[in-house]
C-alpha cells in the first residue's frame, strides 16, 4: 500500500516530517505493509499536511493532519478503509480546487515522487525532450513562438524571440540560467515545482540547450530555500546517472549539462543582469541593457535567462505542440498561469489555470475570501513592486495587459489579500522601505529617493498632509530615473495605495502606534 | 578580533575550500557560502587569501561580502530565529508576532538573547505565503507561526 506524506517546504513548515515519521511506526505498529512516498504538495497549502492514502488506484485524502491525529488515522487505514474520518477528504482528484484546473506544468507536482527518474517517466515526462531532440533547435523554437509562451518572471517577454537571439548569435560557449531568485512575497510557485517535479524543469533547460546550442546551465536559487536546492543537487545527480543530462543527452549528440548556484539574500538578484553579476562572483549590481544578455550575458557570452515557470511550460509545449498551449488564455496572454494565492485568504496555495479568470473569482470564488473572515480591503498582485488593487477593480481579467490596465503587474502571479485592517500607509512605508534596503545603490531615485519616500510617509503619519504631494512626485522621479524595475516600480505599491486608500494618509495626525515607534 | 584559529590550519582549510571549487566559473559565491559553512561567517582574515587565490583585489572581494545580506562579519549566535516580514505575512500579522516575539526574548532584530543562544534576523518571504506568518529556527520552517509555536522551539534549542 501506498501512502503520501508531502514534503514540500510548507507541508514541513506545518508538521508533514513529524507525520510521516509517526504514520509509519503507528502502521508498523498494526502490521500494515506501508511503503510511505514524501511527493510534492498539490498545492492546497490550506489542507497540509495532506495525507493521501491510495487504494485501488485512487488518492484519498485527509488533511490538514496534525500528530495527534496520526494514530486514528493509522487504524482506519490498517482497516482497509479510506474515509469516516473527520479529516477524510475523499479522492484528491475530485476536489473542487483540483478539477477547476489545467495542470500543465504543475501536472506531477504533489502526484509522483519527486526524486524518482522512473515515476517521472511514468508520468509523462522526457516526451518534451526526446521530441525536441527530435525535431531540433528550429523546429522547437517554432514551437515556443506559436505558444505564445511569455516570460513568468515579470517582464513577460516572449520567450521564444529569446532562445531565437541566442541561438543566432555567435560563439563557442552559451548559457541557460534559470532564474530561481523568487523573491517576490506571495510567490511559491517556483520553489513548489523545484521541490515536487525537479526534472521538469532540468528537462526545460535541456530542451532550451538544445534549441540554443547551449551546452551549459545554471540554476540560481536564493537561499531561503534550502529545500528546493537540495532538491534540485539530487534530481540533477539522477538526470545525469540517466543519461538525461551530460555529454550526449539521452543518446543524442546534443551535450548540455547544469548546476545550482545559490544567492546570498539580496532581492535585486532577481533581476537578470543583476544575477549574471552575481553568478560572475560579483556584486550584484544591475547592468545598463545594451548589450542584452541574449548576447552579452553570463561571462560575457550568449546567454538565455528565464524563469523557472517559463522553463518549466517547455516539456509540455514541446511534447504537445504550442498550438495546443496557445489555444488556452486571453489576447496576448497565452497558455496557464499557476496562481498563488496568499496572505489573509481562507484558501491559500497554487491554483494552475489559463489565463483570463477575473482577479475577483480568483480571490473570493478560488481563495474562499479572507482567513480572518472580514471584508477583503485590497490585494497585491506581483509582489513588492506591484499595486495594490482594491475591490473595486476586481473584475480585471487575470492577463499581463489586462492588470496594466489598472496600473497593475501580473509579475509572478503571486496574490498577497488583505482584510479591512490592512494600514495602506504603513504598507507604503514598507514598500520603500524595501527597496531602500535591497536598492543596488547604482541609481539616485532608487537608492535615495527611496529613504527620501520612508521619511516623507512618516511626516504624513505624523498627521503632515501637505507632503502627500512632494511624496506623489518622489514617486515620478523614481519611476522615470531609476535604471531597473526596482526603483521603477516601487512607487506602484505606494501611489496605487494613496489613490484607492486616500483616508489612510489623511488626518493621522493622532500618530497610530507603528508609526510612533 | 583576533582569530580563534591557529593561522595554518586556518589557511589550510580556506585552500581545501578554494581547491574544492576550482572547476566552477565565477566561484566566489559557492566559495563564500562554504566559508561560512565553515567558521559560520566570513572572517576577515579569509579576504585577502580569497583575493589572491582569484586573481581580485582585497577591495572587490570585500565589496563582494558586503553587498549580500547573507555574508556574515562576526559569529551568530548557535541558533538564528529568522521571522519573515514580507507582505504576505505582514497581511496575517506578521508585526503584531514580531513584536510578541522581541519581547519575549528581550532583544531586537540582529540582536542576540542575553544567554548567547539566539540571533534574531527579519527575512523578506520564506516561499511560505499560504500559511503565514512564516518563521525559521536554524533549520526547521514554521508556518502559521505564533507566539506559542515560535516559543516551544526556541526553548527547544535553548535548553
Ligand atoms: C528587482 C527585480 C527582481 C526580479 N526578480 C525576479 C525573480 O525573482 N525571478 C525571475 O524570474 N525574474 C525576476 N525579475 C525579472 C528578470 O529581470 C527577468 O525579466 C526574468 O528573469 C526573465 O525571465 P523570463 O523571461 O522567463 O521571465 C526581477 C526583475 C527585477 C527588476
Ligand atoms: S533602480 Fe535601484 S536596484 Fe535598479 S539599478 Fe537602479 S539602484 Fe539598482
Ligand atoms: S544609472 Fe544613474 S540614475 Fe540610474
Ligand atoms: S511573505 Fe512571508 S513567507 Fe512569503
Amino acid at each position: 500500500m501506498k501512502i503520501f506524506v508531502p514534503i514540500d517546504a510548507a507541508a514541513r513548515a506545518v508538521g508533514s516530517d513529524e507525520v510521516a515519521v509517526e504514520l509509519g511506526a503507528a502502521l508498523k505498529r498494526r502490521g500494515v505493509d506501508a511503503t510511505i512516498v514524501r511527493n510534492g504538495t498539490r498545492g492546497m497549502i490550506w489542507l497540509e499536511p495532506l495525507v493521501e492514502v491510495e487504494k485501488d488506484g485512487v488518492r484519498y485524502g485527509f488533511g490538514p493532519v496534525d500528530e495527534a491525529d496520526v494514530d486514528a488515522l493509522a487504524g482506519l487505514i490498517a482497516e482497509g478503509k479510506v474515509d469516516g474520518h473527520a479529516l477524510s477528504l475523499g479522492p484528491v482528484e475530485e476536489l473542487p480546487w483540483m478539477k477547476g484546473q489545467q495542470r500543465l506544468t504543475f501536472a506531477r507536482v504533489g502526484v509522483i515522487d519527486p526524486v524518482s527518474v522512473a515515476d517521472y517517466e511514468a508520468h509523462g515526462g522526457l516526451a518534451g525532450l526526446r521530441r525536441a531532440i527530435e525535431i531540433g533547435p528550429e523546429a522547437i523554437v517554432n514551437e515556443v513562438m506559436e505558444s505564445g509562451l511569455r516570460g513568468r518572471g515579470g517582464a513577460g517577454f516572449p520567450t521564444a524571440i529569446k532562445w531565437k537571439t541566442v541561438a543566432g548569435a555567435p560563439g563557442p560557449q552559451k548559457y541557460i540560467v534559470c532564474n530561481a531568485d523568487e523573491g517576490d512575497s506571495g510567490s511559491f510557485a517556483d520553489r513548489m515545482l523545484m521541490e515536487g517535479d525537479p526534472l521538469c524543469l532540468i528537462e526545460g533547460m535541456a530542451i532550451a540547450g538544445v534549441a540554443t546550442g547551449a551546452t551549459q546551465g545554471y540554476c540560481y536559487i536564493r537561499s531561503e530555500y534550502p529545500d528546493a536546492i537540495r532538491a534540485m543537487n539530487d534530481a540533477i545527480a539522477d538526470a545525469r546517472r540517466y543519461g538525461m543530462l551530460g555529454q550526449s543527452v539521452l543518446g543524442s549528440d546534443y551535450a548540455y549539462d547544469m548546476e545550482v548556484r545559490v544567492g546570498a539574500g539580496a532581492y535585486v538578484c532577481g533581476e537578470e543582469t543583476s544575477l549574471l553579476n552575481s553568478l560572475e562572483g560579483k556584486r550584484g549590481i544591475v547592468r545598463a541593457k545594451p548589450p542584452i544578455p541574449a548576447l552579452e550575458g553570463f561571462m560575457g557570452r550568449p546567454t538565455v535567462v528565464n524563469n523557472v515557470l517559463s522553463l518549466g511550460a517547455v516539456p509540455w509545449i514541446i511534447e504537445n505542440g504550442g498550438a495546443a498551449y496557445g489555444a488556452l488564455g486571453i489576447g496576448r496572454s497565452k497558455g496557464t498561469i499557476p496562481i498563488q494565492i496568499a496572505g489573509n485568504v481562507k484558501y491559500g496555495g497554487l491554483f494552475e489555470a489559463a489565463f483570463g479568470m477575473s482577479l475577483g473569482h480568483i480571490v473570493n470564488e478560488i481563495g474562499g475570501g479572507t482567513a480572518t473572515g472580514r471584508p477583503v480591503k485590497a490585494v497585491q498582485v506581483g509582489g513588492p513592486l506591484g499595486a495594490y488593487i482594491p475591490v473595486e477593480n476586481f473584475d480585471v481579467a487575470f492577463g499581463y495587459e489586462e492588470l496594466a490596465t489598472k496600473e497593475g503587474l501580473l509579475g509572478h502571479a503571486g496574490i498577497s489579500v488583505f482584510d479591512d485592517t490592512a494600514d495602506m500607509l504603513k504598507l507604503s512605508r514598507f514598500a520603500m522601505e524595501f527597496c531602500a534596503v535591497e536598492s543596488c545603490g547604482k541609481c539616485t531615485p532608487c537608492r535615495i529617493g527611496s529613504i527620501r519616500g520612508v521619511e516623507t510617509i512618516d511626516r504624513i503619519a505624523q498627521g503632515e498632509e501637505e507632503m502627500i504631494p512632494v511624496l506623489t512626485d518622489l514617486c515620478n522621479t523614481m519611476k522615470w530615473g531609476s535604471l531597473c524595475a526596482l526603483g521603477g516600480f516601487a512607487p506602484f505599491p505606494v501611489m496605487s495605495a494613496l489613490t484607492h486608500f486616500p483616508d489612510d494618509f489623511r488626518g493621522r495626525s493622532a500618530p497610530r502606534k507603528e508609526a510612533a515607534e | 578580533m583576533m582569530s580563534a584559529v591557529n593561522d595554518a590550519e586556518f589557511n589550510e582549510r580556506l585552500q581545501a575550500i578554494i581547491a574544492s571549487h576550482a572547476d566552477q566559473e565565477g566561484p566566489l559565491l559557492p566559495i563564500l557560502h562554504s566559508v561560512q559553512a565553515e567558521w559560520g561567517y566570513v572572517p576577515e582574515e579569509a579576504q585577502p587569501i580569497l583575493a589572491s587565490a582569484l586573481g581580485m583585489t582585497r577591495a572587490e572581494v570585500y565589496g563582494v561580502v558586503s553587498f549580500y545580506h547573507d555574508f556574515r562579519d562576526h559569529p551568530a549566535a548557535p541558533h538564528v530565529l529568522r521571522l519573515c516580514r514580507a507582505e504576505a505575512c505582514q497581511s496575517m500579522g506578521a508585526d503584531e508576532l514580531a513584536d510578541q516575539v522581541r519581547e519575549a526574548l528581550g532583544i531586537d532584530w540582529h540582536e542576540t538573547t542575553a544567554d548567547g543562544k539566539i540571533t534574531l534576523e527579519p527575512v523578506f518571504c520564506l516561499g511560505l505565503c499560504a500559511s503565514c506568518p512564516s518563521a525559521q529556527l536554524d533549520q526547521r520552517l514554521v508556518g502559521r507561526a505564533s507566539l506559542e509555536k515560535v516559543r516551544r522551539w526556541a526553548e527547544g534549542v535553548r535548553a
